[in-house]
Formats: C-alpha cells, structure tokens, sequence
C-alpha cells in the first residue's frame, strides 16, 4: 500500500503519481558474462550458474541470479549518439530535478522474483510512481521520500519480478 | 555450497551459519561494474568523500543484493529459489569493513507441489555497525525430488 502523498507537490510531480512511464527495452540481451562476474564478485559457488550439468536438470538450462533482475536494465555509461548521460531509474533523477532535491539515496528496496530470466531474453521495465512525502528533515538533510516500482517482463510478456524502491530526495542539511 | 536443504532441516528460530567477509576496494569496484552501476561513489574516492560526505568509496545497493542471494543459496543449496527479498540501507559498507552476515528462520510456510517457504531475517553488520537489514523468503523443497524451480504460474506465488 502506498503512503498518501503530500498536497504541495508541482503539478507536473502530481500528474505522475500512479502512471506506467518510461517504458524501455534492454540495451543487449541478456548474457552470462555479467553473471559470472556477479558470481566472482561474490565469491559465489552456486553450481547452477558455473555447471550447464546442474543448470540443466534444476533450470532447464542457464538462468541468471534472481537479484541481477536490476542490472540488465541499466543503461551504459557511454553509447554513440548520446549526448545526455542516462540514468537508470529515470523516475528517481527526474524528481530529484522536479523537486529540487539534488542529493538522494535509496533507503527500501523490495523485489518478487517470478519467471527467471535466462541468456537471451529481452525484457521490458515501467516506472511507476506511487507517492511522494511532505517535506522532512533527517540527518542527511531536508527533503522528500518517494516510493515507485518498477515491472520487469519478458519477451513473452511473462511477469520476471516486480521491484519496489523508497528514495530520500534532500538538500544536504 | 551445501547439498540441498529439505524443509525438515528447518526450524522457526534456527541460526544460519554465520558468513564474514574482508571488504577490499576491488570488492567494492569488482561489485559495482558485475551490477553495470557506474556512479562514482563506488569507485572515485575523491567524489565519494568530498561530494556526498562518506569516508571512502562504498559497496551498491544491487551487489549487496547479489551478496544476500549468496549467503542464502549457501545454505540452501542450488536448489534454493529466491522468492522475494527486500531491504532497509541503514549504513555504508566501506573498504577495510568486514562484512558481517547473520540470519534466522523468521518462519515457514507451504507452497504448491511439495515445495515450502522459508522466511528469513539477516542482518549485515560491520564491527559495530549495523549497515543492512533484510528479509527474504526462499523456496524450499519438502523432499529431495521435488525442485522449487519447476513451479510456474500460479503454482509459484512468493
């Protein structure tokens, strides 16, 4: 359930609150390099992700750790043509922007894992924002927190995990 | 890596065992290019400490997640599914930390086809720091021939 959200928002903020945006593809599809070194990173010996034997017979084949759901829809840090760096989670950098908040950091984040994402799937996310709070001060600052979601899904449309993020937006204080 | 975990290991209330780990720079860059996070507080320590005010380069949220998931599967074995997950950033994990991860059995719960859930709570600790709670329910199988990963649409709700 959503918190109820402050009534001194800009419009345009407003207006945001409950709409699918920002609906993007993956820049490449899905593959098993990050994944290893996700696994080397970690120290992780899970024999599904280095054993095609084992991959086989629990998966069907390789899949790709539940929690690097995020990392497939984060965009390069440089790509040709680009002139604008971009961001992932757009919705978070633009309401840092709209609210003027430049500084923020993510305090919750929850994630339902559904069908796994394997090597070569393509998938689709949205952005959703659900609220965004009256002004508050912490120890970082004053500011706001917003709580937004983001739905992953596959090529066959099938629901891969649905994430769900609380941001702080402030000014440091 | 444990063989797989069968539900009747499982006890409300039982320790996970306990995983600790040395935070090296390259544990936090290596972590954060695996999750394609470019943002220089994970790598720039002049940006880390002079633009956002922490005290050195520090670990992203998405490989923490990725260290969550490895401290579970530890336990359970591959045949452990992740169901769902979620977490409260309470603190940065810097280089020099050592990374503290403690779980417990919160609860249990059946699913479809001889699979059960496993709830548990961790917590990420560094020295006297406490950096990370998380909660997350896991799937498990009832007995050794059932697979958690072979459950699909309804018969797979976290």
């Amino acid at each position: 359930m959503a918190a109820q959200s402050a009534d001194d928002l800009p419009a345009e903020v407003q207006s945001w609150i409950g709409q699918a945006r920002y609906e993007e593809k993956t820049e490449f599809p899905i593959e098993m390099g990050y994944v290893l070194t996700t696994m080397s990173a970690t120290q992780n010996g899970n024999p599904l992700y280095w054993d095609e034997k084992v991959a086989k017979e629990l998966t069907g084949g390789f899949i790709t750790p539940p929690t690097m759901v995020s990392v497939w829809f984060r965009p390069h840090d440089w790509s040709p043509g680009r002139t604008e760096p971009a961001v992932p989670l757009q919705l978070h950098f633009d309401l840092k922007e709209k609210l003027g908040l430049p500084e923020a950091v993510m305090s919750d984040n929850t994630i339902v894992f559904g069908v796994p994402i394997r090597p070569g799937d393509e998938l689709t996310t949205t952005q959703i924002l659900y609220s965004v709070s009256p002004l508050k001060t912490t120890k970082l600052g004053t500011g706001r927190f917003w709580e937004f979601g983001v739905k992953v899904v596959n090529q066959k449309g099938e629901l891969c995990a649905e994430e769900r993020y609380t941001g702080f937006g402030y000014n440091r204080g | 890596m444990a063989a797989n975990l069968l539900m009747r290991d499982v006890k409300e209330g039982m320790d996970l065992p306990v995983l600790e780990k040395l935070v090296k720079p390259v544990t936090v860059v290596l972590g954060a290019m695996a999750s394609r996070d470019w943002r220089p507080q994970h790598h720039d320590y002049k940006f880390a400490t002079e633009r956002n005010g922490l005290d050195d380069i520090i670990m992203n949220t998405p490989n923490l997640a990725a260290w969550f998931e490895r401290y579970l599967t530890d336990w359970t074995g591959p045949k452990g599914r992740l169901g769902r997950i979620k977490f409260r950033m309470k603190d940065s994990v810097y280089p020099g930390d050592t990374m503290r991860f403690a779980g417990k059995v919160t609860g249990t719960s059946a699913g479809a086809k001889g699979v059960g859930f496993v709830d548990v709570a961790i917590e990420l600790t560094a020295g006297t720091k406490s950096c990370v709670s998380c909660e997350a329910r896991i799937a498990v199988p009832e007995s050794a021939d059932v697979n958690p990963w072979s459950l699909a649409g309804d018969d797979w709700k976290p």
